[in-house]
């Protein structure tokens, strides 16, 4: 029989309208499955337990009293340790936010709290999301549910195994240049990364503005499209966010032109990924679907461009953690500089130092024009490819990984192997798509594969309309047993 | 200074905007508000706040643009400097860079009695910082971040000015238009308006520039004529002993009188400016633009000449008049509706009515007078119904209520007695009391007259009209 933590947020909605079961026993059900498989998983930095409680118990009262429920009403999620909840810290796993308690909820958070959803808690991640594995965090390494030997993908790697590991039914993410999507696809669950300017970025931790984005994560579609629902569309707090609601799409594939850019099928990309992806390909046009073979030639640079732009604007977006007005600080006694220097060497971890000085280095006088203003240019080729491309296709279908989850450990020693990893993703962002990443398979090892659906802007509705077809088709995506 | 070298200065001025908030939050722009009560998460730079732009700020540096004749850039954008300073929270400064808000302009300024133009580079917006306090009792600062964020326009001239005094000018008429468009407190002593100087020297005579060195901190009319004194003669020294002027900043200390050194050229920050990403390109429209040009108003120069020219005004009254926007204003109104000379009611307005106003600490509009009531109770001294002493006890009533001058004298019975066989006693009287007075006179001594007037003034309560004492005085007298 299904036990209670294995329902879907679809699922526990309906049971709760229908008083089968108290948002108090799911509450609950959650937080003793996250005290069960934590050990091992080791997602979670902050467990909410008593808030958790206290807001299930209020939505029983709320039940018991007639009201009306939000959408969410008695859901349990875990929340990327970057996106700032009101008195939960939010620390970006790193050392100098360990202790920073944000007094104020990110748009996002406001928009779940009306819906009623149930906050568990605060999960891992790469120091300021800056990273694939999920290593990078000051606190610990989260692992792979499916292996705990293997890392979850990152940056968003907390947010991907306590979905996978069956601790809440979805979660957010962010997602940068593929840190919802990577560690969606190590774990075998869906992600979204939503067009840019989709969701407010008010209250994520920025690490690079003009690609950051909120994405939703779950074992299922519906879950995916319920959360993004929610928390979509303008937000007078973020100027780069855009009037846009969400309304479902047709989900009959016949027509749908579905584009294979060659570039994505190539070197690097591993023979089970390609072959899974195309075994996904072909499931869509048993559904009804036409493939059309694509080109996009500047994905050869997209991940110069995406370093370039990405720790410029981290370096920039970063300087503010100086051990001044919160924070870790460093040593006080000793002047101005020393007090800089300490707090920001010590503060920050090796990953965020690298990219700091990259970006420093792009924007600084006599390079500025050699590096940020060349890459900006790339992006504005990129961008352009996919247009070209969206006029000879309706939806993109590309891996969203060269490879499937890595050993703990086995790439911490090479920074731009690492890099490399996100090949498939970084474009996404910096065309400022619609990027959704969902399982088509596994590996010899029994890893999931990913497939990755890419869209035009604010094609949200399509790619998931897709995303559910093809879900139904292959009978619902496996949840790994623990 | 010597007349070998030629002084070259460009400005740099700072003013803050009064704006009901501030630049990229809702926090209030208040000058004087306790330690940090004006500061929310997005001014204090925590994590994951985002600016937002207060289009007031776009609107009041546009204007502001239009008076010193500049091209507006309707399609512009915002662009980060960097720096790591405790008083910059977010560790750079929203500005602008290549694409200021406003660009090439000019500004007329008056230096004497010549009329100089001097270009305007550009004028952009940007955010301020907060201030640091050294408190004496500690050894450690402390930073109050109310000032984060309030909004500033940096006005930038050419290096067309040529002497302390046409800065000193140059500053002043800024100050003024600021103050005209209504868009800055323009209080120096607030430190709404700060400025930067430049100024280097070149033989008289000599196309190239000098080098130059910037200085900071120069906060009133005062300080930014002695620093530039102070600076041009330091470089003069340099020069004539052969040295040569290196490019650095400098701080100026206007309680010690000097200026030291912050930085050289070597050590010039590299403030790494690149387009802020959450601050998209923003797009003034062409009708706005013109809508905000419609708003401004006549400026101080051209008013001032203006004043000389069409009413004879001297250049220091239509100076002084030109200086209050409201003063001035009222000024024109009451010559609109005629029938008295301008040079009198401008008199009125410098002088007696500046006066109650600055005892007041209220301006013009604070009060119940109105054009009309000038105009009449000037109208009055003219035709002789008051003296210029009950004139004044006028004033102070029509001040503080809206009525009728005419009434005013009605009802303390100030008309001016012209009638002199209604002033005979008093002449007698004042006559009789001052003997000495008379003899003084008789040998010689005719200044005493005044005094004799001016008693038979005081004997009439300020209503006799001196001019028909004066003769009777001097007719009593010849007859005695």
């Amino acid at each position: 029989m299904k036990e209670l933590h294995q329902y879907s947020a679809t699922e526990l909605s309906a049971l709760l309208r229908e008083e089968k079961v108290s948002a108090t026993e799911i509450a609950k059900a959650s937080l003793a499955r996250i005290a069960a498989v934590e050990p091992t998983v080791d997602a979670y930095l902050t467990v909410t337990e008593e808030k958790a409680l206290a807001n299930a118990a209020a939505i029983d009262a709320k039940i018991a009293a007639g009201e009306e429920l939000g959408a969410l009403a008695g859901i349990p999620i875990a929340i990327k340790d970057n996106i700032c909840t009101k008195n939960v810290k939010t620390t970006c796993a790193s050392k100098m936010l360990g202790d920073f308690v944000p007094p104020y909820e990110a748009t996002v958070m406001e928009r779940l709290n009306k819906a009623g959803v149930v906050l568990t808690g605060k999960v891992n991640m790469d120091e300021f999301a800056m990273g694939g594995s999920c290593e990078n965090s000051f606190f610990k390494a989260t692992k792979n549910p499916w292996d705990p030997t293997r890392v979850p993908g990152g940056s968003s790697g907390g947010s991907a195994a306590a979905v996978a590991a069956c601790e809440v039914p979805f979660s957010l993410g962010s997602d940068t240049g593929g840190s919802v999507r990577c560690p969606a696809s190590f774990c075998g669950i869906v992600g979204l990364k939503p067009t840019y300017g989709a969701v407010s970025r008010y209250g994520v931790v920025a690490f690079a503005s003009s690609l950051d984005q909120i994405g939703p994560m779950a074992r299922t579609v519906d879950d995916v499209e319920l959360l993004f629902s929610t928390i979509c569309g303008r937000d007078p707090r973020d100027a780069t966010s855009h009037q846009y609601t969400y309304e479902k799409a047709a989900r009959d594939l016949k027509g749908l032109r579905v584009g294979l850019p060659k570039e994505y099928f190539g070197e690097g990309i591993t023979a089970e990924v390609k072959a899974a992806v195309l075994k996904g390909v072909k499931q869509l046009e048993a559904l009804g679907a036409s493939v059309v073979e694509i080109s996009l030639p500047s994905t050869d640079y997209a991940l110069s461009a995406y370093y370039i732009i990405s720790s410029a604007e981290a370096s920039s977006n970063l300087a503010r953690y100086d051990g001044v007005k919160y924070g870790y600080s460093g040593r006080r006694d000793a002047g101005l500089d020393e007090l800089y220097l300490t707090s920001r060497s010590e503060g920050f971890g090796p990953e965020v130092q690298r990219r700091i000085m990259l970006g420093t280095y792009v924007l600084s006088s006599g390079y500025y024009d050699a590096y940020y203003k060349r890459a900006k240019r790339l992006q504005q080729m990129i961008a352009a490819e996919f247009t070209e491309a969206f006029t000879k296709c309706d939806i993109i279908a590309t891996p969203v990984t060269p490879t499937t989850a890595f050993k703990l450990g086995e790439r911490c020693a090479d920074p731009v192997q690492m890099y490399a990893g996100d090949i498939c993703t970084v474009t996404v962002n910096i065309a400022g798509l619609p990027g959704l990443a969902m399982p088509c398979g596994y590996d010899a090892g029994g890893l999931p594969i990913g497939m990755q659906l890419i869209g035009p802007k604010f094609s949200e509705n399509r790619l998931i309309a897709v995303a559910k077809s093809y879900e139904t088709a292959v009978g619902g995506f496996a949840v790994k047993e623990m | 200074m010597s007349n070998k070298y030629e002084v070259v200065i460009g400005l740099e001025v700072h003013a803050e905007l009064n704006t009901k908030t501030k630049i990229f939050c809702s926090c209030e722009n208040r000058f004087g508000a306790g330690v940090n009560s004006l500061c929310c998460p997005v001014c204090m730079a925590m994590p994951g706040t985002l600016p937002t732009l207060n289009e007031q700020v776009v609107e009041k540096a546009i204007k502001m643009g239009h008076a010193l004749g500049c091209k507006i850039n309707g399609t512009t954008k915002q662009d980060r400097k960097h720096y790591f300073y405790p008083d910059l929270t977010k560790a750079y400064q929203i500005s602008q860079f290549d694409v200021p808000l406003c660009e090439d302009g000019h500004l007329d300024i008056l230096v004497g009695d010549e009329l100089r133009t001097i270009g305007i580079t550009r004028i952009h917006i940007e955010e301020d910082a907060g201030k640091l306090i050294h408190d004496d009792g500690r050894d450690d600062t402390l930073c109050d971040y109310n000032r984060c964020g309030v909004p500033l326009i940096e006005i930038v001239s050419e290096p067309d000015l040529r002497s302390a005094e046409e800065a000193k000018a140059y500053l002043e008429t800024i100050t003024t238009i600021l103050l005209y468009l209504g868009v800055s407190d323009a209080k120096m002593q607030e430190g709404s308006v700060r400025c930067d100087v430049n100024v280097s020297l070149r033989p008289v005579g000599a196309k190239e520039f000098g080098t130059r060195c910037e200085m900071k901190n120069v906060n009133s009319f005062g300080a930014v004529y002695r620093a530039i004194c102070y600076e041009a003669e330091r470089q003069e020294k340099v020069l004539d002993a052969g040295g040569v002027i290196n490019q650095e900043t400098r701080r100026w200390d206007d309680p010690k009188g000097e200026s030291i050194l912050m930085r050289s050229k070597e050590d010039a920050q590299d403030y790494r400016y690149f387009p802020d990403p959450d601050l998209l390109t923003f797009i003034v429209s062409d009708e706005r633009i013109a809508a905000l040009k419609a708003m401004v108003p006549e400026l101080p120069t051209a008013r001032t000449l203006r004043y000389v020219s069409d009413y004879q005004l001297s250049r220091d009254d239509a100076s002084l008049l030109s200086l209050n926007k409201a003063r001035a204003d009222f000024f024109d109104s009451c010559v609109e509706l005629g029938g008295c000379e301008p040079k009198l009611i401008s008199n009125w307005i410098i002088g007696d009515i500046a006066k109650l106003l600055n005892e007041r600490r209220i301006e013009i509009a604070d009060t119940a007078l109105t054009p009309e009531h000038l105009v009449g109770m000037v109208k009055l001294i003219s035709n002789g119904t008051i003296s210029n002493t009950a004139a004044k006890t006028v004033l102070e009533e029509i001040i503080e209520k809206d009525i009728e001058p005419e009434t005013v004298v009605k009802e303390k019975g100030l008309a001016q007695i012209n009638d002199s066989s209604a002033l005979e006693a008093v002449v007698d009287k004042v006559l009789a009391a001052n003997e000495k007075a008379i003899a003084d006179y008789k040998s010689g001594k005719t200044n005493v007259l005044g005094f004799l007037v001016g008693q038979c003034m005081r004997e009439s309560k300020g209503q006799g009209n001196p001019n028909t004492l004066r003769d009777m005085v001097t007719g009593a007298i010849e007859k005695l």
